[in-house]
């Protein structure tokens, strides 16, 4: 290998260039993560806070004190967990169904699949029959809606295409039927692929903001990135008053110190499955650079 | 089995029989395959139900759409909502900010993912690489609100970023409230959210290159930069050719989220894209008919494009995305 002065410069430059790139991605975050653990009276002397004298939870106890926060995270988990259950249960039966070769229509059913990928009916359509279906208000409208989508069938049919055939026919001779054969060894054969895409969609119902706005007028039911807009932009809205009312009863916590706590208790989550969702980056490498 | 006692009660004409057991045989492996179908059927149910109905829906684009007559007896008025749409000041306006987001995405995001995952190819310790894409493919999966909510709190009036300036002696910046800003805002956060992210796949491509052709290319005298142009570069064309052709397809499209969140009164000239302008229109101020029709010509132009940009690049010897 021939380390030449030119190779070596250019690999200093590129690790000074990365480090700042991980520097610029990190710093924000880090910013707020701070100005939340920092006592009052140190943000009140401002100044550019790189580290928190004392660490406190104050920002915290305040802000997990209003209801509407907590019920609103409460909602999101929810949506998070039944909403994850139900889009890999369609997911999984459909994408299994697909793979087999032997089904009749199986090929016009693909097409069906393909072609929704292609065109989007758009907003209009898709409110009102969310309407007609009255699922307005409920939180229903931030599941159904999105249960599937052709992207997560095609990348599951695709894990299921690889089981080898042998191991269906052998407890089809036990006496499995299909349902069975998809419960007893499909899906723990390919826990992991299923796992995978399971984390994927928990971000995204733990993200749900679109749909809800679209959606949900009912305050008592919005979910927490609803609330978190109210709190963090748009602090005219009625919610966003209501949280302002409640938390400004403590004079003491500046707002911004309570908007970055907020921020970080919604990122705590996606934090804590990241070293999972990191294990399955290759799998979703479909999904996060083509889906967009 | 039950279908084998029938043929008793086929007919005298000859080329029956052969049609019924022609059917039959379907039947049968229906019949076999039954608990397949079930399986199928949520998925299929919701499909048709999310995804094909409202393409039916969308016939409301022709009609006086009214809530209260339903689908069926409310007015058809052909192209008319087409019409206003197109002589509307507001057209241009949308199509202006649609295209110029898109083109600075295009112009300064597009190419980064491809250069940031060219450059974490030339490291060599691997634990550093590994810290770093720890680091960039994060915000991937934080949501828009976290990330307009973080660029408030930094960028506002109070944030640390002006505090920063007037420390230093300058007048404090309208980052947020600045239409000159808006577009460049836009696309800084699009690169901070999405351009960790976007080196996974060329990544996952790079890391399936031989390593003998490395070793062959060094041994015939070939600097790094030329092994990256001659074996890195080609083993990720496809890719590129394919995000570019996804990319070309979305022209119509600006993230939702994004704009909404980040718009506000003092931008709206050059924040307001279709997607914002039918969720103003239709939803807040139920005009059903016009805004499915403006987003229908948004999809119609999606799906042309698509199309278009799929067959040039088979044209060009690439494959294409179906």
């Amino acid at each position: 290998m021939r380390a030449n002065w030119g190779g070596r410069l250019f690999d200093a430059g590129n690790i000074i260039f990365l480090t700042m790139t991980a520097f610029i991605t990190c710093f924000p975050l880090y910013y707020v993560f701070v100005i939340s653990f920092i006592t009052p009276e140190q943000y009140f002397r401002g100044g550019l806070i790189l580290f928190p004298e004392q660490w406190t939870l104050e920002s915290y106890r305040y802000l997990l004190s209003t209801s509407s926060f907590v019920k609103a995270a409460g909602i999101s988990l929810f949506l998070s967990t039944a909403g994850t259950l139900c889009s890999l249960i369609v997911t999984s039966s459909f994408a299994y169904a697909l793979s087999r070769r032997r089904m009749l229509g199986r090929k016009a059913v693909l097409i069906l699949v393909l072609l929704t990928t292609l065109f989007q009916p758009g907003i209009i359509p898709e409110y009102l029959l969310v309407r007609d279906l009255g699922l307005i208000n409920s939180l229903w409208s931030l599941i159904i809606p999105t249960l599937t989508s052709g992207w997560y069938i095609f990348l599951m049919k695709g894990f299921f295409d690889n089981v080898p055939a042998g191991l269906e026919e052998a407890a089809k001779i036990d006496g499995s039927s299909d349902i069975g054969v998809w419960i007893k060894i499909i899906l723990p054969l390919s826990l992991p692929s299923i796992a995978a895409i399971g984390l994927f969609y928990a971000v995204s119902y733990w993200n749900t903001f679109f749909h809800a706005i679209l959606y949900i007028n009912d305050a008592k039911k919005y979910p927490l990135q609803v609330l978190l807009q109210n709190m963090l932009i748009d602090s005219s809205t009625a919610v966003g008053n209501e949280v302002a009312a409640e938390l400004s009863q403590q004079r003491l916590m500046p707002p911004e110190m309570l908007k970055m706590a907020a921020v970080v208790v919604a990122t705590v989550p996606i934090l804590l499955i990241y070293p999972f969702l990191q294990k399955h980056f290759a799998k979703g490498v479909m999904l996060g650079s083509i889906k967009e | 089995m039950d279908s084998e006692a029938a043929p008793s009660a086929a007919g005298p004409v000859t080329s029956l029989p052969l049609k019924r057991t022609k059917g039959r045989y379907y039947l049968r492996r229906l019949l076999r395959d039954r608990h397949l179908y079930a399986l199928a059927l949520p998925g299929l149910v919701f499909l048709i139900l999310f995804k094909y109905v409202p393409l039916m829906g969308l016939v409301i684009a022709f009609m006086n759409y009214s809530p209260f007559l339903g689908i069926m007896d409310s007015e058809w008025v052909g192209l008319e909502h087409f019409q206003r749409f197109f002589s509307n000041a507001d057209f241009f306006m949308l199509f202006r900010n649609t295209l110029a987001i898109n083109l600075l995405n295009l112009l300064f995001f597009f190419p980064l993912p491809i250069m940031f995952s060219l450059l974490l190819n030339e490291v060599r310790s691997e634990w550093f690489k590994r810290i770093v894409q720890s680091i960039v493919y994060l915000p991937h999966f934080l949501s828009w609100v976290i990330i307009a909510g973080i660029c408030f709190l930094l960028l506002g009036s109070e944030g640390v970023v002006n505090k920063l300036i007037t420390a230093a002696g300058m007048k404090p910046m309208n980052f947020l409230t600045n239409p000159d800003f808006f577009w460049g805002l836009l696309t800084a956060q699009s690169i901070w959210k999405e351009a960790g992210w976007g080196t996974v796949i060329f990544l996952a491509a790079i890391a399936g290159v031989d390593r003998q052709l490395y070793e062959a290319a060094i041994m015939d005298g070939a600097s790094r930069t030329r092994q990256a142009w001659h074996i890195t570069l080609p083993a990720i064309r496809n890719i590129i050719v394919v995000l570019l052709i996804l990319r070309v397809g979305h022209m119509m499209d600006v993230g939702f989220e994004q704009v909404y969140l980040m718009s506000n009164g003092a931008v709206s000239k050059v924040s307001d894209v279709i997607d914002t302008y039918v969720y103003r229109l239709g939803l807040q101020q139920a005009q059903f008919s016009f805004t499915a029709a403006v987003g229908m010509f948004k999809s119609v132009i999606g799906l042309i494009l698509v199309i278009l940009a799929n067959r040039l690049s088979k044209r060009f010897g690439e494959e294409g995305i179906y």
